[in-house]
């Protein structure tokens, strides 16, 4: 069964590869477009299975890194384009149009916002865990809506892409290999942290937090560990995705985006590897094919969903690959 | 700031709370008997709102529409329940979490497909509407007043139903233990599908009771579903007290917050300023006291310990 | 990413499909059709289809698609129309932080924008473009006639609130550009706010002899119903857009004798007006919107602009947009030095005609008003 998860990540992996190459090759930049959103969201989907599906923390507010990481990506860039320093006092601070700076700051102060959401959160479990994450990110949503500065609920607009030593990210095709390459690092690092013994005590505390206890090691610091590196992917994520529409918004904070990342990651398998990456190709390329259908489309896309739920449990993967989760 | 002004804005705040209350005991109720989460449950909140703005259309009765309400709503309920809820009720909280997500979608284009994309007309009668004079001279809508005594109504109901009747008895007992009421020979899916339909039927009577007053639209059952969250995390889930009390401080505090901080801003800042730095901490206001009940009571005010 | 349907007009040959149009021009419009907001996308589409049937012209292909209101999936279809699609023209953005979204990244691609609703103030200013064209006005026009016309009505102390995102400070701006008396209070609500009680309790209470308020939407409608409910009884005025055809019915009686400021409405006589007026309720069944009016005109001036010079010679077909020769359904228009319209902006009263919610023009509230933004427009 492992044997079978394994030669499907390879394939999607591949897919996911051969599908830009050929649009690119065939002239249809907006596809390469389409399948950099997949690697974007499926980034940030991974980012929140390491909480959601090894941890079981089920964070219905993973928007706020998403948006934490967009925000850095916009700040960072508007005072670049705008050249005026980010504070001058105590020191010097200057924007920047590096994607690799950007992407530093992203990870920092998603994994310090998550720091200190996760410390308040896992003092809860369950429904209220849910709930109490989604009142963090809404409360990120309206300050970003009502903060004057950079845009309010306008959001901003970065009218170049950001820079990447040694390549022209404006070309589709060379920032989707951006995307592309973070995602595979990304995924590597996953499945190492999966197998560490940090991963397996992870599990281990999803299943029987007693027994984790038993052994000396705190599930309260594991799962807080846990949602600090999730949180830091995810922000890493929403800079990409900001990067990608060259444009930061509120909505990146939004309830429906927290709600649309646990849908990739359930879609495609709860807790695999590759299952959030293969839920948002599903749902990228369900949203683009049935709006061509109807005006109505949104209800075939709910009516999947529940079958996907309903009949295919465990999600598509599940289905393909057999019950067993490799890592479990 | 007057003290009649904050009598009145106390009112507000109350009406506000019972409003959520009609909201928060369905949602609290199917979760305290199935263990389910529904984030559907604005949907039914919309059907209420849209079949009350149909009946009263056709009709011109607003006793009508309520009850078209009423009946809309828990007939949706069932038929959700059968289809699809009732699939739910073993699986853990994410399953939940997308198949109700996934009818959200359902609903709210489907009304839209149904009724289209204009929002429709549904307003207070005449013998409803209008202000009237309470005691301290202070002129107050009497529909907000009837939507309050509607509330507090549905509320005592709501206790005797389950302190009192054979019904709420079985309710207490499933939700205590599963096994021993089917062992008891009690129908379990019976009782579901008439939990479920109370709290469908709860949340369309306060779609079309809100709707005479706002806007019946797609998408209307989004943000009160998000608040009736609020609500009974704040209050315990599970826990019809805890959704009362919770639902009482939610729409106070909203009201409170976002009228009196911007005055009380504005002692120590520039007029202008004060209105929007109040306005934007208002608005986050209720997610902060949620996110404060929470971390010093992790399952809420009247929550299973 | 959805609504991938193209609409192939009457005339379009199949045959011309998914390549660039010879000597035709393809408009690729995003527009929001689903979800809370489809109202309005869905008259500016209708009044540009309209223009677009009636003049016959098969040169024109047009491409439309649903933004769901949000921003990111703006931005994706622009690129997407842009890339793929190879359209010549953009237009159809409702909503003004979709339209920062995509505007100045589409005419920096040497695209031609044409909105036929939104007007933001920074792309009236120093962001504006030669390649962008508004076809509605500038964000703050309306709320300016606003204030204008509570100046004429001698309002001396006027209670103001909108909700707290940038529109909502920009439309309260307008409206103190020109009304000159006191501010009884000023109020920020929260974005998407559908109860005003507490609002409405200060208003009762400041001592106001007035009220001006922006809320578009279902904010608009339920603010008016409670408003008429709380027993108030001082004079209200507000821009167009919560007093508009396509919810005016849904705010029903309690909006009636309300004086609201407008660039257009359906009673302004003129042959345009009319023949646009009758031929959209029978194309469509229903009475056209505002919105509709700004679809309808903004496929008129391109349809215009096409008659005299061919896109691939970018600027003559821009020097032909600038003239705006043709007959706007609002009567007089042109563009100013920052292409945005220079138009009358009237003032409206709710009546009732028979059992349906209408309005009628009582007055101008402003004459040939253009932006406040246009000398920080260097083009």
């Amino acid at each position: 069964m492992m044997r079978r998860e394994q030669i499907l990540n390879g394939a999607v992996l591949l897919g996911l590869i051969a599908v830009p190459l050929w649009a690119w090759s065939s002239g249809e930049p907006f596809i390469i477009t389409l399948a950099t959103k997949v690697a974007v969201l499926g980034l940030a989907g991974v980012g929140l299975n390491i909480a959601l599906g090894t941890g079981g923390l089920v964070s219905l507010g993973h928007a706020a890194f998403f948006g934490i990481g967009g925000y850095a990506m916009g700040i960072l860039a508007s005072h670049a384009q705008q050249y005026v320093p980010l504070f001058e006092w105590p020191l010097l601070v200057e924007g920047t149009k590096s994607m690799p700076v950007i992407w530093l700051v992203a990870i920092v102060f998603s994994g310090l916002a998550a720091l200190l959401i996760g410390a308040l959160s896992l003092r809860t479990s369950g429904v209220y865990f849910i709930m109490i994450t989604l009142a963090f990110a809404q409360m990120l949503y309206y300050f970003a809506i009502s903060w004057p500065a950079y845009g309010g609920e306008d959001g901003m607009a970065i009218y170049v892409r950001n820079s990447f030593p040694g390549l022209n990210t404006l070309d589709p095709i060379q920032f989707f290999a951006i995307t592309f390459v973070i995602l595979c690092m990304t995924l590597w690092f996953n499945a190492r942290l999966v197998r560490s013994p940090f991963g397996t005590a992870l599990a281990a505390a999803r299943q029987n937090a007693e027994r984790v206890e038993a052994v000396g090691i705190d599930p309260y610091k594991l799962r807080l560990a846990a949602f600090v590196i999730s949180g830091m992917i995810t922000g890493l994520a929403g800079a990409l995705f900001a990067d990608l529409n060259r444009f930061v918004s509120p909505t990146m904070f939004g309830w429906h985006l927290s709600g649309e990342l646990i849908v990739f990651v359930i879609l495609g398998g709860t807790g695999r590897l590759l299952g959030p990456v293969v839920g948002a190709a599903i749902f990228i390329t369900l949203e683009h094919v049935l709006g061509g259908i109807s005006e109505y489309w949104q209800i075939f896309l709910g009516v999947l969903l529940l079958g996907v739920v309903l009949v295919a449990r465990g999600g598509v993967i599940a289905v393909i690959a057999g019950k067993g989760v490799a890592h479990d | 700031m007057t003290i009649i002004l904050l009598i009145e804005q106390v009112l507000n705040g109350l009406q506000f709370g019972v409003m959520l209350f009609l909201m928060a005991a369905g949602l609290t109720l199917v979760f305290g008997v199935m263990g389910l989460i529904n984030l559907a449950h604005g949907s039914l909140y919309m059907v209420g709102a849209f079949a009350a703005a149909a009946v009263a259309g056709a009709t011109g009765s607003f006793l009508l529409a309520m009850a078209a309400a009423l009946g809309a709503a828990a007939i949706a309920g069932v038929i959700v329940e059968m289809l699809v809820i009732r699939r739910l009720y073993d699986r853990d909280h994410l399953d939940q979490v997308l198949a109700t997500f996934a009818l959200i979608l359902i609903f709210s284009e489907g009304t839209r497909w149904i009724f289209g994309s204009f929002p429709l007309y549904l307003n207070i009668p005449p013998y409803l509407s209008g202000p009237i004079t309470l005691p301290g001279d202070i002129q107050y809508p009497l529909y907000r007043l009837v939507i309050i005594g509607v509330g507090l109504l549905v509320a005592a109901g709501l206790f005797l139903l389950i302190s009192r009747t054979r019904l709420g008895i079985r309710i207490r007992a499933g939700e205590s233990d599963r096994e021993m009421i089917a062992a008891l020979g009690v129908n379990i899916s019976v009782l579901y599908t008439i939990v479920f339909a109370l709290g469908a039927a709860l949340a369309g009577l306060a779609g079309a009771l809100v709707g005479a007053i706002q806007s019946v639209q797609v998408g209307m059952g989004e943000p009160v579903l998000i608040l009736a969250f609020v609500v009974i995390v704040i209050g315990g889930i599970g826990s019809i007290t805890g959704a009362l009390v919770g639902s009482l401080l939610v729409g106070l505090t909203d009201t409170l917050g976002r009228t009196l901080l911007p005055v009380l801003f504005g002692t120590f800042m520039e007029a202008s300023a004060a209105t929007t730095v109040g306005a934007a901490i208002a608005s986050m206001l209720i997610y902060i006291l949620m996110a404060v009940v929470l971390i010093f009571r992790p399952t809420g005010l009247y929550g299973a310990r | 990413m959805n609504k991938l349907g193209k609409i192939a007009l009457a005339g379009v040959a199949a045959l011309w499909a998914g390549t660039a149009l010879a000597d035709g021009v393809k408009v690729g419009m995003i527009t929001t059709l689903s979800g809370g907001g489809a109202g309005l996308g869905i008259d500016v589409r209708d009044g540009f289809l309209l223009a677009v049937k009636q003049s016959g012209n098969s040169d024109i292909e047009v491409v439309v698609e649903d933004d769901q209101r949000k921003p990111e999936i703006a931005v994706q279809l622009a690129d997407k129309m842009i890339q793929s699609e190879k359209v010549d023209v953009l237009t159809g953005i409702i909503w003004s932080n979709l339209a920062m979204a995509v505007v100045p990244s589409a005419t920096a691609q040497g695209k031609f924008y044409l909105s036929p609703n939104a007007g933001p103030s920074q792309l009236a200013g120093e962001g504006c473009h030669e390649n962008y064209f508004n076809v509605a006005w500038q964000n703050d026009n309306l709320h300016e006639g606003a204030g204008a016309y509570a100046k004429d009505a001698g309002f001396k102390n006027t209670f103001i609130l909108a909700p707290n995102y940038p529109a909502g400070t920009d439309a309260l701006a307008g409206y103190k550009r020109f009304y000159e008396g006191e501010l009884a209070g000023e109020v920020y609500t929260k974005l998407g706010q559908t109860d005003y009680a507490a609002e409405i309790a200060q208003i009762r209470a400041s001592g106001a002899d007035s009220v001006f308020f922006f809320l578009p939407g279902g904010m608009g409608i339920s603010f008016l119903k409670q408003y008429s409910d709380s027993g108030i009884d001082l004079p209200v005025v507000g821009p167009a857009f919560s007093f508009d055809q396509g919810i005016l019915q849904a705010v029903g009686d309690a909006a009636l004798g309300i004086k609201n400021t407008s660039q257009w409405s359906k009673d302004i006589d003129n042959p345009a007006n009319n023949a646009f007026v009758e031929s959209f309720q029978a194309e469509y069944g229903r009475l056209p919107s505002l919105y509709a009016s700004q679809g309808f005109d903004t496929a008129n001036l391109l349809l215009s602009a096409m008659g005299k010079a061919d896109i691939d010679d970018a600027d003559a077909f821009r020097a032909a947009l600038k003239e705006a020769d043709f007959d706007s359904v609002r009567g007089d228009f042109e563009f100013g030095p920052n292409n945005h319209p220079i138009q009358d902006i009237y003032v409206r009263e709710v009546i009732k005609e028979g059992d349906v919610l209408t309005n009628k023009i009582v007055g101008v509230a402003l004459e040939d008003r253009g932006d406040a933004y246009a000398e920080k427009c260097k083009m």
